[in-house]
């Protein structure tokens, strides 16, 4: 309790000084302190190929996305039928119930990746990159299933068995002791810059950036009012969860998000269906906007780009988040939670993300030249009819067909924005003490860091703090992938046994 | 063949009264006891991801906890009788997870309570006795 009013002895003095007269001023400072400290490393992230305007991690991401596909054989498609058996129970002991099921690991996973992503990412993608970008948000969908199979087998199968009984994992588990099984150096290293950047993803991509789409989302809705206060309610909030250990709020959030999800993907299906005439040519745009561009900035290119870099984001494939939300499973066959996962992207992106672009396609929301037939650009981006852009985008393409759809956006968009944060606390806290050690004093370090840093970023929108946020997680997968490079030869091995005996009858459906 | 009686056991008042009722039935009947406690369980339940990372050690003190409060209890209770009594802990759904287990141990009877209070929430969501009635594959005694 005496943690309590310290904690909120110093939000209110966080709050005093963000007084709206000091606000712009203290704003300025942070965003030129920022930009000048983080700059150069956003830049350095995002650059383009040489010869090219393609961000060369955008590139790092596919390629590898590529390799796994080639590698596994297209697992993703090979073995799609297997992991939905796997999820209804159908290979699970019953002597195991009351353990963590395949279909509960998924579940927790894709609570921490569907969220801003499929709503906002997607009218970022499509605003930018036109209908062509969904081609290749799907085509990225579909190949990242590849990365996130091998990922989150490696975290099942290098994950950490506590002595008191808890199980845990992740990319900075399978790096150290992966690397170790082959006898390959630099294990601890790529380990050790993974964790980093994930506590810095945790506190911008999954914090920071969340707490501020919530805030423009409540302030759309309620009219404009300083962000201070959403952060402070915010991290009230996330404070009573993760520091106050009251599980019943996120116990609530988690029953209430999936369900969030379905009706989100309800409301889309129904104005897809009462539209069915028009998905044809939305489906035609999609393609031709896919390899010419239909006038988008940078033509093709411009909508490729568009499409891989959202649909990252979205499914976090290569990322490394997903193995660590993976890793409990209850399971002798590390691969099987491997095939399982591979569900993910799928769901994320190729169902969700492309319902979201259909919906915004079929709702003519972008505005196009008639005689052209072209869309019509302004500073890069494409003229909507209401001029909006990112989440407002998607309210404003769901509201042509149900107009009290922004409200229940709205909730969706700040659940999911909770939701995420949850998540990310987690993730960061798992880095942090992979780093630091586990210890209460230790976690709760981290876990103040992570509640102030709610506040900061419903506060000041600032455009380099939300691309830190975005390079920050971007540079997960550099070590995460590289690593997975060096580790592949050992899921092939597993994916290899685990075919054969499925193949000879001796891993056979349980009856139940 | 002599019978076996399967009961499903929570330990609540009238849990005690089916266990009673079974137990006089198996003396009369010279057959033996199974005592089942069913903790409810669903596959497809949402968990957070601290959940899922202390499911494991979570699901052995619940297991622990059940022996110790549930089962021990009304296995002494039962040790008096002479009659020849089993004990499992199951995780599942009460009513299915208890007819896969008379399945399971062979037996031919099965034995619940019920506390009689058919409020709101038994109304929409079922009881354990009520859904027993539509899906046993066996003779179902419902001790009231």
């Amino acid at each position: 309790m005496r943690l309590f009013h310290a904690f909120l002895a110093a939000l209110a003095a966080f709050v005093a000084s963000a007084l709206p007269a000091a606000a712009q001023s203290i704003d300025a400072a942070v965003n030129a302190a920022f930009e000048n400290a983080t700059g150069w490393y956003v830049n350095l992230i995002f650059a383009s190929l040489p010869g090219t305007n393609i961000p060369w991690i955008v590139g790092w991401l596919v390629i590898g996305a590529f390799v796994f596909s080639f590698y596994f054989g297209f697992v993703q498609f090979r073995w799609v039928g297997h992991a939905i058996k796997l999820v209804k129970g159908d290979y699970s002991d019953p002597n195991d119930a009351g353990e963590v099921s395949h279909f509960q690991a998924l579940a927790t996973a894709l609570s921490g990746t569907v969220g801003l992503g499929n709503i906002a990412g997607v009218a970022v993608a499509v605003g930018i990159g036109g209908p062509g970008a969904t081609f290749w948000m799907i085509l990225a969908g579909l190949l990242g299933m590849a990365t996130k199979f091998t990922e989150c087998t490696l975290g099942v199968k290098y994950r950490n068995e506590f002595p008191d009984g808890r199980v845990s994992g992740g990319p900075m588990y399978y790096l150290t002791r992966g690397f170790e099984e082959r006898g390959l150096p630099g294990g601890m290293i790529l380990a050790v810059g993974f964790s980093i950047f994930t506590i810095l993803g945790a506190l911008g991509g999954g914090n920071m950036f969340q707490a501020n789409q919530a805030h423009q989302q409540i302030a759309g809705v309620v009219g404009d009012f300083p962000g201070w206060i959403t952060g402070v309610i915010f991290a009230t909030v996330v404070f009573i969860v993760i520091v106050g250990g009251i599980k019943s709020i996120a116990k609530v959030t988690e029953k209430v998000v999936p369900f969030m999800g379905i009706l989100y993907v309800l409301a889309a299906l129904v104005i897809i269906l009462a539209n069915i005439d028009q998905v044809g040519t939305a489906f035609a745009r999609i393609f031709e906007g896919a390899f010419t561009g239909l006038g988008v900035a940078g033509g093709m290119v411009g909508a490729l780009i568009q499409g891989f870099r959202r649909a990252a984001f979205s499914n976090e494939a290569g990322i490394g988040s997903a193995a660590i939300a993976h890793s409990a499973v209850k399971t002798k066959e590390p691969v099987t939670e491997g095939f399982v996962a591979l569900l993910e992207p799928f769901i994320d992106t190729v169902v969700i993300c492309t319902m979201t672009a259909l919906v915004i396609i079929i709702s003519d929301q972008l505005v196009v030249d008639p005689e052209t037939g072209l869309f019509v650009t302004e500073n890069g981006q494409i003229v909507t009819q209401t001029g909006s852009s990112g989440v407002a985008l998607t309210s404003d393409a769901f509201a042509t067909a149900f107009s009290w759809f922004p409200v229940v956006l709205s909730i969706a968009v700040v659940l999911f924005a909770f939701s995420t944060m949850l998540s990310w606390s987690y993730y960061g806290l798992k880095a942090w003490t992979f780093l630091f050690g586990e210890g209460k004093t230790k976690e709760l370090i981290f876990k103040l860091i992570f509640c102030f840093f709610v506040i900061v970023g419903a506060a000041v929108s600032l455009d380099p703090v939300i691309a830190f946020s975005d390079a920050a997680l971007f540079s997960m997968a550099i070590f995460n992938v590289l690593g997975l490079y060096f580790l592949m030869p050992l899921v092939r091995k597993e994916l290899r046994s685990y075919s054969a005996r499925l193949k000879s009858g001796e891993i056979r459906p349980v009856k139940h | 063949m002599p019978g076996k009686l399967i009961v499903g056991y929570d330990g609540s008042p009238a849990a005690r009264r089916a266990v009673d009722f079974a137990a006089a039935a198996a003396r009369a009947q010279d057959a033996s006891l199974v005592i089942a406690h069913v903790l409810e369980w669903s596959p497809y339940s949402f968990l957070t991801k601290e959940e899922i990372e202390e499911r494991h050690a979570r699901r052995r003190d619940e297991l622990r906890r059940a022996e110790d409060a549930v089962i021990a209890p009304v296995r002494e209770r039962l040790a008096s009788t002479g009659l020849k009594v089993e004990t499992m802990i199951a995780y599942g759904h009460s009513a299915e997870k208890l007819c896969a287990l008379a399945g399971e141990t062979g037996a031919t009877q099965i034995v619940v309570g019920r506390d009689g209070n058919g409020g709101l929430a038994s109304r929409m969501f079922g009881s354990t006795a009520g859904s027993l009635v539509q899906i046993a594959p066996l003779p179902c005694t419902i001790v009231p």
